[in-house]
């Protein structure tokens, strides 16, 4: 992975020297590259990569060099890159964290030393609030509001009986705090799972004991795959409803899960068919470059693609931290899913849609795009932030 | 009561699984003397192998075969290329090395199939659920896992205690410079279990393809599990490795099931969920230290 960074790496650099005779903006991404989170951190890569293609080796008129390096989801990995990438190549601009544990061990490093930060998924509570840091910026969302837009529609279906589960980290946390924020009925079960936990027949039997109208999960990437599968084979779907926010229910997850995804209820901040004209032309690129379909994870990173193009136009290419900040905090871009700004803590206020997974098609599961839940939605913690 | 019976089935389920990859791994350390870190990758080469078969022919006979052969040869190759330079060394040298496989099998199957989870379907004639006892129902699917690894075991105990090859295999594991002083081919025999090791652990994998996800680094997740058992069972042991991942499969089910709902007779919901699923997840770490307190050798050594 080191290698391929590194070849990247280079043959950027190639491409902008021989085009040009400004040094490139060194931008350096952290992400989840292997193991079974892997494919999260691959779209994150590629569409963040795609941004600067569509410009020709630019983001906002500024030639760039994307370092990119995997973290392993090992908080510790992830730390030691950070140092390197500060210390050693002297990266002011730092990106790629999926997960919420590699953050929480690295984001304070780079913020700290200086070095602006911007998210393109993860964004844990404790960060969102009275430790929010004027050089950490979230495109995603705080992570919390996923799981409240949930709630909400879980609400406004009009269930009573949910049961809710999670794996026992922080982003899992908040998954359950933020469900139940604006989840209205009652919680008759609160189980937390584990992060390499795959075999969820026990949980599925708690379901069935606990008889809830509706059921809330939070299990991103491979583990949603096996927990709707056993959802499935448990003889659950079909007798309770699911409701889910956008992790648990990306569209790789879809195809790997087959018929047993089918009517469950989703919230996200996207959707691929969402009609506005940067996702147009997103999706259009998105598919000529890859031909897959891209994962909500795809549009987040393209979206902090473009955050960081407008920084960079601003300041006109200069790596000036102050001024880059003041720049970004405007979310002065298009983004792909319509409407965006920062809330005071730097994090997103933005509209929450619900989404159902139908049949495509092809006859593989697909999500479509079948209302509004919030609008302007910001988080809870923006009004304990000082900046 | 039913809740308890479904989740002893669950217990015995995973256990089964468990076995499978610790027959295999405890063989090849009682054996060999190797610790096979990459016993992991052979579970995920059978279950893509047979997730790409039942992909590309729809034929569910076709898909077992081509799990079980898969792993198989990639575990005897394996041996050959690999292994076989190890034996005579420290088991740094062997970690080293079989770690290396690790990160290489991963890398290989990244290249091949990408980075995202293969779909497998669950075989028709095993699907849905069937009732047991009133109130009951269980997947016919997870029955058949069942099934498949008692039958194993049983199959096993035959093979070892009843073949001329499970005797040499039992010479090896405690007298191996005898049985290789009595002139057996023993670089022979040293293949032959590794590949009996690795089918077994492309069974499991290709078994585990329709309830989890088949994805890059799903064998590392399991093997750790497969390691506390082979501690557990007694090194170089099948009956050890059997006994022990039933153990380890009922006590880690049952733990995560009831944990948080016997903590919240005594402290209130969230806090108890938390805690039970912490305290579930030590669980079976804390097993095994108290057995190897105990029983420093594990429960069925085989080097008496």
């Amino acid at each position: 992975m080191k290698l391929r960074g590194l070849l990247f790496g280079i043959a950027a650099s190639l491409a902008a020297t021989t085009a040009f005779a400004q040094a490139p903006v060194k931008i350096g991404m952290i992400t989840t590259l292997s193991g079974p989170g892997g494919y999260l951190g691959q779209d994150i890569r590629d569409a963040f990569k795609l941004a600067i293609d569509m410009e020709g080796g630019k983001l906002g008129g500024v030639p760039v060099e994307l370092m990119v390096e995997d973290d392993g989801l090992k908080p510790g990995q992830g730390k030691q890159i950070a140092e390197k990438m500060l210390k050693t190549d002297g990266i002011k601009i730092m990106t790629g964290i999926v997960f919420s544990n590699v953050a929480g061990a690295t984001v304070p490093d780079i913020v700290d030393s200086g070095a602006l930060y911007v998210s393109p998924n993860a964004a844990p509570s404790n960060f969102a609030g009275k430790e929010c840091n004027e050089n950490y910026f979230v495109i995603a969302w705080q992570n919390d509001s996923l799981h409240e837009s949930a709630g909400q529609y879980a609400t406004n279906l009009g269930y009573k009986k949910a049961f809710i589960l999670a794996p026992n980290y922080q982003a899992g946390k908040d998954a359950l705090t933020g469900f139940k924020r604006l989840f209205k009925g009652d919680v008759v079960g609160e189980v937390y799972t584990r992060l390499d936990q795959t075999d969820f027949a026990p949980e599925m039997a708690q379901i069935k004991a606990a008889n809830p109208d509706v059921v809330f999960q939070f299990h991103p990437g491979g583990l949603g795959i096996a927990f709707m599968r056993q959802y499935q084979q448990a003889g659950l779907l079909g007798q309770v409803p699911m409701v889910l926010a956008a992790p648990s229910a990306d569209s790789t997850t879809l195809k790997a899960v087959g018929d047993a995804a089918l009517g469950a209820n989703v919230t996200s901040h996207w959707n691929s068919d969402f009609d506005n004209p940067a996702n147009k032309k997103f999706m259009e690129a998105w598919t000529k470059a890859y031909n897959r379909v891209p994962t909500y994870y795809a549009s987040q990173g393209y979206d902090t693609a473009l955050a960081i193009a407008s920084a960079l136009k601003a300041t006109g290419g200069k790596a000036d931290v102050p001024a880059l900040r003041t720049a970004l905090a405007k979310a002065d871009f298009q983004s792909v899913r319509g409407a965006f700004k920062f809330g005071k803590n730097q994090h997103p206020v933005q509209d929450w849609y619900a989404l159902k997974v139908e049949k495509g098609p092809d006859g593989a599961p697909i999500l479509k795009t079948v209302g509004k839940v919030l609008s302007n939605h910001g988080d809870v913690y923006a009004k304990d932030c000082k900046l | 009561m039913t809740l308890v019976l479904e989740q002893l089935l669950n217990g015995l389920q995973f256990g089964v699984m468990l076995f499978l990859l610790a027959a295999g791994l405890t063989l090849i350390f009682g054996i060999m003397g190797v610790i096979n870190l990459a016993h992991g990758s052979l579970y995920m080469v059978g279950a893509y192998a047979s997730a790409f078969a039942a992909a590309q022919t729809g034929s569910v006979w076709l898909a077992l075969l081509a799990g079980l052969a898969g792993a198989a040869i990639a575990g005897m190759v394996v041996e050959i290329v690999v292994l076989r330079r190890l034996y005579a060394r420290n088991h740094l040298d062997q970690v080293l090395a079989t770690f290396a496989l690790i990160l290489i099998f991963n890398q290989g199957v990244t290249i091949l199939f990408g980075r995202q989870p293969l779909f497998v379907s669950v075989p028709p004639a095993l699907n849905g659920s069937v009732q047991l006892l009133p109130g009951l129902t269980y997947p016919v699917y997870r029955l058949a896992i069942i099934a498949v690894g008692l039958l194993v075991a049983l199959g096993l105990y035959l093979l070892i205690n009843r073949t001329r090859i499970g005797m040499l295999v039992r010479a090896g594991a405690t007298h191996r410079e005898m049985v290789r002083a009595l002139g057996v081919d023993i670089r022979l025999l040293y293949t032959a279990v590794f590949g009996l090791g690795a089918l077994l652990a492309g069974l499991a994998g290709l078994m585990a393809g329709p309830i989890l996800a088949v994805q890059v680094g799903m064998g590392e997740q399991i093997l750790i599990m497969t390691f506390v058992v082979v501690v557990i069972g007694g090194v170089g042991s099948i009956r050890g490795a059997f006994f022990g991942a039933l153990i380890v499969g009922l006590v880690d089910t049952s733990l995560r099931a009831f944990m948080p709902g016997l903590l919240r007779h005594v402290m209130t919901g969230p806090e108890a969920d938390a805690l039970g699923a912490g305290l579930a997840s030590m669980g079976i770490y804390l097993l095994m230290a108290i057995v190897l307190l105990v029983r420093p050798k594990g429960l069925f050594p085989a080097h008496v």
